[in-house]
């Protein structure tokens, strides 16, 4: 397929057009309506085959991911694993060719991104995930969008679980450092009191101190019963917290397990955990 | 007495036209940068729906002339305008459903966007002369003046006369009220408050609940009122004529990049920017240097720097010299 207007020196004057902040997201092709299926976890995408276009390569294979309330999920593997994308499949921003996304009691795989975010998925995206130039506040405001009952309840716990962005409150998101931006992300998506959490990588290109910081708010927010199920590269650090573990590779479940008992099984430390 | 003399001259032929016309410029450049801020491109067809709403809002105006439909010292365009923005807007969201509804929906670079609204451009330049015809338009009535040069000289006993028009008043008044108006619903109500969002990050808009059709809705709607208001004032300041109004477009583009693309505030500074440079280059300043000067130094030639048929050369070079050393406008806009 060729895109000629995606080549350099093509489509490039900025005073004509605008492509910032431009949609990058590719919903799959749902549309249909949820269906109860009670039973079984609370978030449960089973052996879901699919790929990022109709015809394209399967990118998981029977892959299955599950978390319960209260429960704090990671996926890892190696680079190119398939994390995100089976996140994405979750999320519905995937050609699915197999398998099924049940959530709180409902079979919601023939639902678009928009209307799972309705049912309860908050979603956290690796990069772009706050408005940068709205303030704190805005940002938790728009999180709360398809609200319409009084939000400041939320608002008030989201900033006492994030303190900073109380103080930062009315401060544009985008001139924060990268730790509180994942703090504004988080909250944004707390905000419409979601059923379930989902964060794609929320440590990527933060320091290490950061990192463990986020991580207890993340234990924190796990603690209030809302399960959180999250893809990680920093597998050691994030399946010490984790309740439920899934090791990908080449987009099937290599292994699964407590936090504990992978970071115990020698050969998930072999292959990938550096010994 | 010179020196009162040259302030006089200088608001009556520079200050008050440049105001006016720099509040036209800004609600012209408003709606540009809303769309380029909102919808990702330049829309090339806004001064044309500039026209086809001062064109519509003409058509009311005769119709309540010919009723005998006045508003007294007020002109009855006025009382057309609201009929005026209503029929644009219909126009704007049927545009939008049969033109750039599909572009959207396969997700197509915003450079094809530029390029469909050229060709809009031209079908609704079609549609404004095939209705009106291309001449010249009248449609002002009511009170010309709020202050008459002859008034002016004889309450102030100076040589110098000082006109207040209406249709000046009245742009300047309506370009406040529009602009106050504007700034509140977008940085207080949840809706405008989602258009910004939506400006920001389309994905995480819609990961919110945000939902795409309605923010872009809702432009259209804003951008008509607008481009009405805007082609009504310039019209009833100026005079209407099809051919003006697409000429228009250059200093209304030369306005949003000068302040910013996609920054509001920045629209309305690089209006009057562009205006007052426009103004003050082509005014013959022979009289105010005259009243200032040593009787001596008086200058023999008009002292125009450059005549008023190039005028539109003036937001060129202002848009060159913008784009060469401070590419993203006066105020941070997201252009480059």
């Amino acid at each position: 397929m060729s895109r000629p207007f995606d080549d350099k020196g093509y489509n490039r004057d900025a005073s004509i057009v605008n492509p910032k902040g431009q949609g990058e997201l590719t919903p799959g092709p749902q549309h249909g309506k949820a269906r109860p299926a009670p039973g079984g976890p609370f978030l449960i995408g089973e052996a879901m085959t699919g790929g990022y276009s109709k015809s394209g390569p399967d990118i998981l294979q029977t892959c299955t991911i599950a978390v319960d309330k209260g429960e704090i999920g990671v996926i890892v593997g190696p680079n190119g694993a398939g994390k995100s994308t089976a996140m994405r499949a979750l999320f519905g921003m995937l050609y699915l060719r197999g398998g099924s996304v049940r959530l709180d009691g409902e079979d919601i795989t023939e639902l678009t991104p928009q209307a799972r975010v309705v049912k309860g998925m908050g979603f956290v995206p690796q990069t772009h995930n706050i408005f940068t130039s709205m303030s704190v506040e805005e940002n938790l405001e728009m999180g709360a969008f398809i609200r319409k009952d009084d939000i400041r309840e939320t608002m008030e716990q989201v900033y006492d679980l994030f303190p900073i962005l109380r103080e930062k409150r009315n401060q544009p998101a985008g001139e924060l450092s990268g730790g509180q931006r994942q703090q504004v992300a988080v909250g944004r998506a707390l905000m419409t009191r979601p059923k379930v959490l989902m964060l794609d990588e929320p440590t990527a290109g933060v320091s290490p101190i950061v990192m463990d910081e986020l991580f207890d708010r993340i234990i924190e927010v796990a603690r209030t019963g809302l399960p959180v199920l999250m893809v990680e590269q920093n597998a050691r650090q994030a399946l010490e917290i984790a309740d439920k573990g899934y090791v990908l590779v080449q987009g099937a479940n290599a292994h699964t397990g407590t936090g504990k008992d992978l970071l115990a099984d020698p050969e998930v430390r072999q292959s990938f955990l550096g010994g | 007495m010179d020196f009162l003399n040259a302030i006089v001259a200088l608001s009556n032929f520079v200050l008050i036209p440049a105001v006016a016309y720099g509040s036209q410029l800004a609600l012209g450049a408003l709606g540009v940068t809303l769309i380029y801020g909102i919808l990702r491109f330049s829309n090339f067809a806004h001064g044309d729906t500039m026209a086809f709403g001062a064109m519509v809002t003409i058509l009311f105006t005769w119709w309540f002339q010919s009723m005998g439909l006045h508003l007294g010292p007020l002109p009855t365009a006025l009382l057309a305008l609201p009929f005026g923005i209503l029929a644009t807007a219909a126009m704007m969201l049927a545009t939008d459903r049969v033109v750039y509804r599909f572009y959207r929906r396969v997700k197509a670079k915003p450079i094809v966007f530029v390029m469909a609204s050229i060709g809009v451009m031209f079908i609704m330049n079609g549609v404004v002369r095939f209705i009106i015809g291309p001449e010249e338009q009248s449609f002002a009535d009511g009170e010309r003046f709020i202050i008459s040069a002859r008034d002016f000289r004889d309450w102030s006993g100076l040589d110098e006369g000082l006109a207040f028009r209406t249709s000046q008043g009245i742009t300047i008044v309506t370009a406040v009220i529009v602009v106050a108006a504007l700034f509140w619903f977008l940085n207080n109500t949840r809706t405008g408050k989602s258009m910004r969002a939506f400006s920001d990050n389309e994905d995480l808009a819609l990961l919110s609940g945000i939902n795409p059709e309605r923010v872009v809705m809702i432009t259209w709607l804003i951008v008509a009122a607008l481009a009405t208001i805007a082609g009504v004032l310039y019209g009833l300041d100026k005079s209407f004529k099809p051919f003006t109004y697409f000429q228009l477009l250059l200093p209304i583009f030369a306005s949003a990049i000068v302040g910013g693309l996609g920054n509001p505030l920045g629209a309305i500074a690089g209006g009057f920017v562009i205006a007052f440079s426009e103004v003050t280059v082509t005014y013959a300043w022979k009289k105010v240097l005259g009243y200032l000067m040593p009787e001596s130094l008086e200058p023999s030639g008009l002292v125009q720097l450059v005549s008023t048929d190039y005028k539109f050369a003036v937001s060129f070079a202002i848009l060159v010299v913008v784009l060469l050393f401070k590419p993203t406008g006066l105020f941070k806009g997201k252009a480059v």
